[in-house]
């Protein structure tokens, strides 16, 4: 039930969003999240958008990650 | 898939475990409380991956499996009344209530839908005025906005034929009553969309007072094993705290527009917890302002009285005090496909997960 994924925003039409998850369409409701644009990524709940997914954040997380793969071969 | 599959590299999830081997010297004990981690270890075959120092326990984060036998009976009480039409999430169809259950009234020829979203409820009771629909409000702080948001839209669009049967329920409650009941926990792997909404400072009395670690975690491999990492690090240098792992999804103010939806339809109340008794505050209930909309204020039903399944330790389990392999009735009586107790209808549940991935 705490599942969401995330999902490209492809168009926002008022209350709702046109989004996909590898390339199959999905409407997201907005009632929760607003200042959403095509191009963003949303965590899609039970059709719902939630949350944005931060690019910056995700990179950093790889970032430290990858830092620990490397550290752990050495 | 964006998002998804760099977080399930098997060479960042071995590096992980490689790196937990160095850093973990003492025991501890770690619960995770949300049915998507419950999966989530297992599938990915975590509890191998893991030192022998540390032990990982399922806690009661099925938001079905915890859904009172009382709601559900109430539900298939409603689904008998002319008329009415049952809206519900999908995994609460075969969950068993005291006689029956939704799946086996459906076939009895009740009107149960199964839906993927609120909103289609509040379209359906737009669309057909003569009948009165009835959504199944469960799940957690992350989907009780939802509900809100269409009890919201509802009252807007003036649809007195739009009911919800509340059996949402809150976090924070129960993780502190399993602590303060005496279950060994050491650390949460906190709930990532839960806190998503919520944002951090409902887990800082567990930190503080309880001297507990809280890592707010995602739902992939590596977010998990990260997260155990980052537990495993505070524990070892006595300074248990809350963080985030899922950062690109969770910020520690949470959602706001979400949460004062939440505030604004709903109120606490005690609540039952399938296996656990009442848990005061747990629950949410919808307000006066809304009453129009709630269900159980505007249908009278009789409604039997709760049996327990004989054999079933659900309650235990879903404390975290026994594992399913303890149940006698756990792949004997009790499987999927005929299940006995909440804990393995519900795909999230800890004894369907457990007998799905058993070896």
């Amino acid at each position: 039930m705490c599942l969401a994924i995330p999902a490209k925003v492809i168009r926002v039409d008022g209350a709702s969003a046109l989004v996909t998850i590898e390339d199959v369409e999905y409407q997201a409701s907005l009632l929760l999240l607003d200042d959403v644009k095509p191009g963003d990524y949303i965590m899609l709940h039970a059709g719902f958008a939630i949350e944005k997914v931060d690019a910056e954040e995700a990179a950093e997380t790889l970032r430290l990650l990858n830092e620990v793969a490397d550290n752990s071969f050495q | 898939m964006q998002y998804l599959d760099e977080y399930r590299k098997k060479d960042l999830i071995l590096a992980l475990a490689e790196e937990l081997k160095q850093v973990s010297k003492q025991e501890f004990t770690l619960m995770e409380v949300c049915g998507g981690h419950t999966m989530a270890i297992h599938r990915f075959g975590l509890p191998a991956l893991l030192p022998p120092t540390i032990r990982l326990l399922s806690g009661p984060g099925c938001p079905v499996c915890v859904s009172s036998q009382h709601f559900l009976d109430t539900a298939i009480a409603y689904s008998k009344i002319p008329g009415s039409v049952i809206t519900t999430y999908g995994d609460l169809i075969r969950v068993p209530g005291s006689v029956s259950s939704l799946e086996k009234e459906k076939a009895n020829g009740r009107d149960i839908r199964i839906i993927y979203s609120v909103l289609e409820a509040v379209e359906m009771a737009r669309a057909n005025p003569d009948k009165n629909i009835i959504f199944l409000g469960i799940g957690f702080e992350t989907t009780a906005p939802a509900t809100a948001a269409a009890i919201v839209e509802a009252h807007k669009a003036n649809l007195p034929n739009f009911f919800v049967l509340s059996a949402h329920k809150v976090m924070p409650p129960v993780m502190q009553a399993l602590v303060m009941e005496g279950v060994k926990i050491d650390g949460f792997i906190a709930p990532g969309h839960v806190s998503a909404i919520t944002g951090t400072a409902i887990y800082n009395d567990l930190a503080k007072l309880h001297r507990l670690g809280v890592v707010i975690t995602g739902f992939e491999p590596v977010d998990l094993m990260l997260a155990i990492l980052m537990l495993v690090r505070q524990l070892e240098s006595g300074s248990p705290k809350v963080e985030i792992q899922y950062k690109r999804v969770v910020h520690s103010d949470g959602n706001k527009i979400a949460q004062d939806l939440l505030s604004k339809v709903f109120e606490m109340k005690d609540d039952t917890w399938r296996g656990l008794g009442v848990i005061p505050g747990s629950g949410l209930k919808i307000r006066d302002e809304f009453a129009i909309h709630d269900a159980e204020k505007h249908f009278d039903v009789v409604v039997p009285e709760p049996a327990d399944p004989k054999g079933c330790i659900c309650g235990a389990i879903l404390r975290g005090l026994k594992t399913p392999k303890q149940c006698p009735l756990f792949a004997r009586v009790c499987t999927p496909s005929d299940p006995v107790g909440a804990c393995m209808v519900s795909g999230e549940g800890t004894c369907a997960t457990y007998y799905k991935y058993r070896s």
